[in-house]
């Protein structure tokens, strides 16, 4: 038995297949899901993946939060599904009250496509379990609305209470409060993320290996029941 | 032009032959009007005149190119690669293991400048759908830009602009951006330079041609809606130049289309899973002269014929004529021939991707393209005579006078640098001269990681995408194009950018093996450009035979100039490369201390059109450096051997800014420094633009085995020092530091653009 992991497609997803690519890496199988579709079938894991979605119109994620699949996906993830959101994922997951906060531009102005090294700063959850505490790692951050925002209560209790899962370490590239480049849920199942740890899996085609480790850390979690 | 019900008829065509029609408005002379007139035996009708207008404008008939254009063909080189080659929406190459890859590169000169933003968006979408049309996944695509002074006012304008509509459309398409040029000249103030590359790969048996077969088969449009937008773009607007001022700019915006990108992300998957399927006999992309171009080039080269119901066509604006339908260039739609019995399932697989798609009609066994607008037929030709037999020019060329005071500048004349800290500041004025500085301001604006295929992308010499995870099989693509040398002689000037693009891809350690190119040129009417064109064509032609590359397709673009005044000639040339493993590749970065630096080639005195008489000097004049061919062929020979042998560890073309420049790129992409000679006039030595020519960085212990392999391919080798230390050191001349090399390098287009 190997863990199943879903990969959703929305119209306009575009890194399904690096997000596939990472699962099998890891040992797992990618289950590819459809946006129209209802029902999880059965996995035991699901990552939102890159891209635009709807090609971003009215805002990031907003209309994908209304796919028909998102109606299993939320309650789901609200009963301890892992769920990790990659990029226009994080957005999703935000704009379907799974994480609180929100997206938006980069301070910038300009789309960013850059290998740069985050901190993680917590290993508790489903996804970082196989980083060490405070470990600096190098991703792909690839956003033009990657700023993390949310009101000043808001990031203080993500602070307090460890939900911060990853911080930009080299320099905030985006105008991310708190240099935020990831949080997740109290449960600790649902991740978001702005940079792609899909994209950093071979030293052949990115930055390095370092993003495994998110893909490694659930399959094996999930083997382990 | 007349709306729903009172659309121009054939039959009142025929019978108001005196009617006066705005030919000269929609870009044709009055000869090819008369001509139209006696192909009918009567005046055109409204919708007939929009076809005719659209499809022998100079973009969609090269009928001032395509005499000279034959040569492409009638010289190639013989090769067992190329599936399908020129006349198709895109060549084809047989790269082994049962893959094909095709690419082509196009222009989108005029509406970048008009709507910098819209214009290079729509051109990255155009040339994306001309894969998508040959059956192929777009899997890369390549920008090649060219503005005025980068310190121009309009250019802060322009270049902001075209930079966010290539990043907008292509990162939108999941496309990853591996390469390209970006280069200044004040040739190009009124009409930068915006080419767009896509590369497609496909299996050999999903190549589709553009022809429409089988008499009853079903035409059906499909992507999105057309509406009002780039009407005429292929012949007001491409087809002509500007007239001067800003006023002549907005007058022809509409003719701009808008780009959709996440509509054309739907068709793109829509249209593979069609493929997939097995549903589609023929499949045409609309670009320039929209449906004229599609139902026109379908009909004729499936030799059938076609009826149309126009008014079937979904619009964004119900006002549309039907001439203006003819016209229009709504961005993101497709034209497929498909059988009635696959029609069902066709319609379901669009209807899953929420793509619309309409049949408007059929193919006919009658010869004619038959186009109706509720019921009443508004046209009625032979479609041939749209899409091939349009006229051809034999447009006068001569070679201007003043060439000849131009190469008698001989930029031996300027004062050069000689002591240590004159070549110094030399260097260090080239590295930050916009047009050799760092590009990061603008690469970091594109996508190149997505699809997790990409294992080189810029400032490397060329990009390198992976299209066989298992066996490693993959593809190198670089353009070039080089306007000072080619202005100085437009026949070696396009053989250097020929040989700059093939050594590039043979720097990464692939195998050259097609050509594709976009020729940028002034106005066909003015003889000294149509001299500039014809050299570069012949330059072309003559060079691909040398290196056993053939061109596969390309694009010409004329008219870039305003008023008099036109842009050098500039021919753009892309070449592509196979790598059987693309672990095997070659970067420029100097990795690791230790490996020895050695220089293949031969160095001369040859500083005409260089970057250092432009840079010191604002010079252009001279002779462009030597052309040798069978130089270029011995290095790509050599390097993709000593790749494939595991025994380098960088390789980096020589060119603009010469050994010197190469030297400092390759230091600071690795973080390296490393301790080099200048042999022979150190001068000559750093900064020569002498053609044939890399660095490379030889893996410590194996030198002796790549020394014989220099002599056994004729390429001299000459060691110049070793890579290490944290600074570029000239012996006895001067020293930078690596970080003070970094600063010169990256700070000019940020201080520039923001």
């Amino acid at each position: 038995m190997t863990a199943r992991v879903g990969i959703v497609t929305f119209p306009g997803s575009l890194d399904d297949r690096d997000a596939a690519r990472a699962v099998t890496r890891a040992g797992g199988e990618a289950v590819r899901l459809w946006h129209g579709d209802r029902g999880l079938r059965g996995v035991d894991a699901v990552i939102l993946p890159g891209g635009f979605s709807y090609g971003d119109y009215l805002r990031c994620g907003a209309i994908a939060r209304f796919a028909p699949i998102m109606a299993d996906l939320v309650p789901a993830a609200r009963a301890g599904l892992p769920v990790l959101g990659i990029c226009n994922g994080f957005q999703i997951l935000c704009e379907a009250h799974l994480l609180p906060g929100a997206l938006v531009r980069n301070s910038g102005l300009r789309f960013i496509d850059r290998c740069l090294r985050v901190r993680i700063e917590d290993t508790g959850t489903v996804w970082t379990r196989d980083y060490q505490p405070g470990q600096e790692i190098t991703v792909v951050l690839k956003s033009g609305e990657g700023a993390y925002v949310a009101d000043e209560a808001t990031l203080a209790g993500l602070a307090e209470q460890g939900h911060v899962v990853a911080r930009y370490a080299g320099g905030n590239p985006n105008g991310s409060a708190r240099d935020i480049a990831g949080v997740r849920n109290a449960a600790g199942n649902v991740v978001g993320l702005m940079p792609h740890p899909e994209h950093a899996i071979d030293p052949l085609t990115g930055p390095g290996a370092d993003g495994l480790g998110f893909f490694t850390a659930a399959v094996r979690q999930v083997m382990a029941g | 032009m007349s709306g729903t019900g009172t659309a121009d008829t054939v039959a009142r065509a025929a019978l108001t032959g005196d009617r006066p029609q705005p030919y000269a408005e929609l870009g044709l002379t009055g000869e090819e009007y008369e001509l139209v007139r006696r192909m009918l035996g009567r005046r055109p009708t409204d919708s007939e005149l929009a076809i005719y207008s659209v499809m022998w404008s100079e973009h969609c008939s090269y009928k001032s190119s395509r005499r000279h254009l034959r040569q492409f063909s009638e010289k190639a080189p013989p090769s067992e690669a190329l599936l399908a080659g020129i006349g198709q929406n895109a060549g084809v190459v047989d790269i082994g293991q049962g893959y094909a890859v095709t690419f082509k590169i196009e222009s989108h000169n005029h509406p970048s400048y008009v709507e910098p933003f819209q214009g290079a968006a729509t051109g990255v979408g155009g040339i994306v759908r001309d894969i998508l049309a040959m059956g192929a996944r777009p899997v890369a695509v390549m920008d090649a830009l060219r503005f005025g002074p980068a310190d121009a006012p309009d250019t802060a304008r322009v270049l902001p602009g075209v930079v966010g509509g290539v990043a907008f459309y292509g990162n939108c398409l999941g496309l990853p951006n591996i390469g390209g040029e970006l280069a200044f000249d004040a040739c190009y103030a009124g009409n930068p330079l915006v080419n767009a590359l896509c590369l497609g790969v496909m299996r050999h048996g999903d190549l589709r041609l553009a022809a429409a077969q089988g008499e009853g088969n079903h035409v059906i449009l499909f992507g999105s809606r057309t509406g009002p937008d780039g009407i005429g773009g292929a012949s007001v607007l491409a087809s002509a130049s500007f007239g001067g001022g800003a006023a002549g700019q907005a007058a022809k915006r509409p003719s701009v289309q808008v780009g959709d990108p996440f509509m054309e992300k739907l068709l793109i998957e829509c249209c593979l899973e069609l493929n997939a399927a097995g549903l589609v006999v023929s499949i045409q992309d609309l670009g320039a002269a929209g449906i004229s171009c599609a139902t026109a080039e379908l009909a004729a080269h499936g030799g059938t014929g076609m009826q149309v119901a126009l008014d079937a066509v979904p619009l964004r604006d119900p006002t549309l004529t039907p001439a203006e339908i003819l016209m229009s260039e709504s961005q993101e739609r497709m034209m497929a021939i498909v059988e009635p019995g696959d029609t069902e399932r066709f319609l379901a697989i669009c209807a899953r991707w929420e793509v619309p798609a309409t049949v408007i009609g059929e193919v006919t066994a009658t010869g004619r393209l038959e186009v109706t607008w509720h019921g009443e037929l508004v046209v009625d030709i032979a479609p041939q005579t749209a899409a091939d037999q349009g006229p051809v020019y034999d447009r006068p060329a001569a070679r201007p006078a003043s060439q000849d005071a131009l190469a008698a500048d001989d930029p031996a004349r300027l004062p050069r640098p000689a002591a240590g800290p004159e070549l110094r500041a030399a260097l260090l004025a080239l590295l930050a001269s916009p047009g050799l500085a760092d590009k990061t301001w603008v690469t970091e604006q594109y996508d190149r990681h997505v699809r997790g295929d990409t294992v080189l992308a810029m400032p490397e010499d060329a990009g390198v995408i992976r299209v066989d995870e298992e066996t490693g099989l993959g593809v190198a693509l670089a353009t070039d194009g080089n306007g000072r040398y080619c202005r100085l002689d437009p026949y070696a000037g396009t053989q250097l950018a020929l040989a700059e693009a093939y050594r590039n891809v043979a720097a990464t350690g692939a195998r050259p093996v097609a050509v594709t190119n976009c020729l940028n040129f002034g106005s066909p009417e003015d003889p000294s450009v149509m001299w500039q064109f014809t050299e570069s064509v012949r330059g072309l032609a003559d060079g691909c035979a040398l290196l056993g590359t053939p061109v596969t397709g390309g694009n010409v673009s004329f008219y870039n100039q305003t008023g008099q005044v036109a842009i050098y000639p500039t021919p753009v040339v892309g070449v592509l490369g196979v790598l059987d493993d693309v672990r095997r590749r070659l970067s420029q970065r100097f990795a690791g201390p230790g490996a020895r630096v050695v220089l293949l080639g031969t160095t001369g005195d040859e500083f005409g059109g260089s970057a250092w008489a432009q840079v010191a000097h604002g010079h252009l004049g001279g002779r462009p450096p030597t052309v040798n061919l069978a130089a270029e062929r011995s290095l790509a020979v050599l390097l993709a051997g000593a790749a494939q042998a595991g025994l380098l560890e960088a390789a980096h073309d020589i060119s603009d800014g010469g050994l010197a420049v190469a030297l400092a790129e390759s230091c600071l992409a690795g973080g390296q420094g490393c301790r080099v000679t200048a042999p022979g006039d150190p001068f000559v030595s750093l900064f020569s633009e002498s053609a044939a020519r890399a660095v490379v960085a030889v893996r410590p212990g194996v030198e002796h085995a790549f020394t014989d392999l220099c002599a056994s391919h004729g390429v001299p080798a000459q060691v110049l020092g070793t890579v290490g230390g944290d600074s570029l050191d000239v012996a006895g001349l001067f020293s930078v530091p690596l970080d003070e090399l970094a600063a010169a390098h990256r700070r000019a287009l940020p201080a520039l653009f923001g």
